[in-house]
């Protein structure tokens, strides 16, 4: 059995006056969950993608993933983060190695085969936010974050893209960290939803998604589990 | 293009113009007219000397640029990318910045000899710290965003150094390179006049002795061209392919 387990006593930015952003976090996904985080914006979900993703080693706790020192990670970062004087390829071909018929097939799915070769300043924001998910997927994760990946993107693309990430995580199992403002987006998405509390950040409720994959795709359906979440779960209301 | 072409020649024709009426006015030996400069200049040419003298400067001139850049460019990554380094050796480098150039030329000479390698040396030494500085702030500067990219794909020190950082620090490198081109072709001229027998600094000491001011300026449009070359031919068309990627 395949286990994340994150462990954080304590993150804190040593501006003054002191700030803790995390506080006793304790967390653990199983096998190959999908897991959204709630929450509202400066709660510190970007500062737990990043101590996940090495990029933060100044904080107390321990993480793990399968007792591994070196997992395989695709981090959507909130911003494309893409070097803008190499080629949308050249950017996804220096962070992973896909074979071209995965490349070509990422591209297409994201409907940018017409922009493989264009540097990352002729796009557009959303263009350049979907190289950068097709980085992090063609890096085959052990362990994929996002950090609000579809912020930019039209709703027909964000839909499509979504049906993409689920798709893809079908074919190939791995563990998916999603950070969200969008409850529907965490409720269409998602296996378990984290709803956190901000300063220093605390778990409120931890909720299985109970809906098949295929009951997600009607709007009613996501409306009533949304509605018993409240019923369910008052201590969240104020995050939504 | 083409209004940018008309101006430029047109500022050119003034300047030579202005000269040329001064010097018509003056009727003085020390200010020759341009037609005067460019006889001179076409008989150095054609007698060999000039390109003699020219290519021994240039061969200093690229041989103490070239040392001064690498060295330069990698100290100051270091010092730009780890604190300790940068406090240990601030202070080193504000002494290097502000000893004058002839001073460290005298030195080179006196300890060293009056050889090649101490002049290349006095020419390294007054160069270096320039490099430095300019290359510390620029990759003080590194986007730290990219740095995370780089460190979460596992791209390495050796691929995060060729995409990430170089890319970032060009236009330093080439603030580094034009200022430095400019300074150090005239500290190989100090350097070639106290201490050498041959290159532009040593005729220009000569003519100087002579008050023959028609030579040294023949010598100086020389050496602007070459200069005006380089940028033209060489770094011009490296900043475009370099930044092809950019809006």
């Amino acid at each position: 059995m395949s286990h994340l387990s994150i462990n954080i006593t304590d993150k804190s930015y040593s501006q003054q006056p002191l700030k803790q952003v995390i506080k006793n976090l304790q967390l653990d996904l199983y096998n190959h969950e999908f897991v959204c985080l709630v929450g509202k914006s400066g709660c510190g979900k970007t500062t737990l993608l990043n101590i996940l993703a090495g990029l933060d080693d100044d904080y107390t706790g321990h993480i793990s993933l399968d007792n591994t020192h070196n997992p395989k990670i695709g981090y959507v970062f909130q911003n494309p983060n893409l070097l803008p004087w190499r080629t949308v390829t050249e950017n996804i071909q220096l962070a992973a190695k896909p074979d071209a018929k995965t490349l070509a097939f990422l591209l297409a799915n994201m409907g940018l085969s017409a922009e493989k070769d264009s540097y990352p300043e002729h796009l557009s924001l959303g263009m350049q936010r979907r190289v950068s998910i097709i980085r992090a997927f063609a890096n085959q994760p052990d362990l994929l974050l996002m950090d609000e990946p579809f912020v930019s993107l039209d709703s027909p693309t964000a839909r499509q893209v979504r049906q993409l990430l689920i798709d893809l995580w079908q074919q190939r199992p791995h563990k998916v960290l999603f950070v969200t403002h969008d409850l529907r987006e965490a409720i269409t998405l998602a296996d378990r939803l984290i709803f956190l509390d901000s300063q220093p950040m605390a778990i409120l409720a931890d909720v299985k998604v109970s809906l098949a994959r295929e009951q997600r795709q009607q709007d009613s359906q996501i409306d009533s589990f949304k509605q018993r979440l409240f019923i369910d779960y008052p201590q969240i209301k104020h995050l939504l | 293009m083409q209004r940018s072409f008309i101006l430029s020649s047109l500022s050119l024709l003034l300047l030579l113009l202005g000269w040329h009426s001064l010097a018509v006015y003056q009727q003085s030996p020390t200010l020759p007219t341009p037609v005067v400069v460019i006889e001179v200049l076409i008989a150095e040419i054609q007698s060999g000397d000039l390109w003699h003298h020219l290519s021994a400067t240039l061969y200093r001139l690229f041989i103490s640029f070239s040392i001064a850049m690498s060295l330069g460019c990698g100290i100051g990554i270091l010092l730009g990318r780890y604190q300790n380094w940068d406090y240990f050796f601030d202070n080193w480098l504000i002494i290097f910045l502000n000893i004058p150039a002839l001073v460290t030329i005298i030195l080179c000479y006196v300890w060293f000899g009056l050889t090649e390698t101490a002049a290349i040396l006095a020419v390294v030494i007054n160069k270096l710290p320039n490099v430095i500085v300019t290359i510390r702030e620029g990759t003080r500067a590194l986007d730290k965003s990219l740095l995370d990219m780089a460190k979460c794909y596992q791209f390495g020190k050796f691929k995060t150094l060729q995409h990430v950082i170089l890319p970032q620090l060009h236009p330093f490198m080439m603030a580094a390179t034009r200022s430095g081109l400019a300074l150090i072709w005239k500290i190989v001229l100090v350097v070639e006049m106290l201490g050498r027998s041959e290159g532009m600094g040593y005729q220009l000491h000569l003519f100087f002795q002579l008050f023959d001011v028609a030579s040294i300026l023949a010598y100086t449009l020389a050496f602007i061209a070459v200069m005006q070359s380089i940028e033209l031919l060489l770094l011009k068309p490296l900043d475009r392919t370099v930044k092809r990627w950019q809006k």
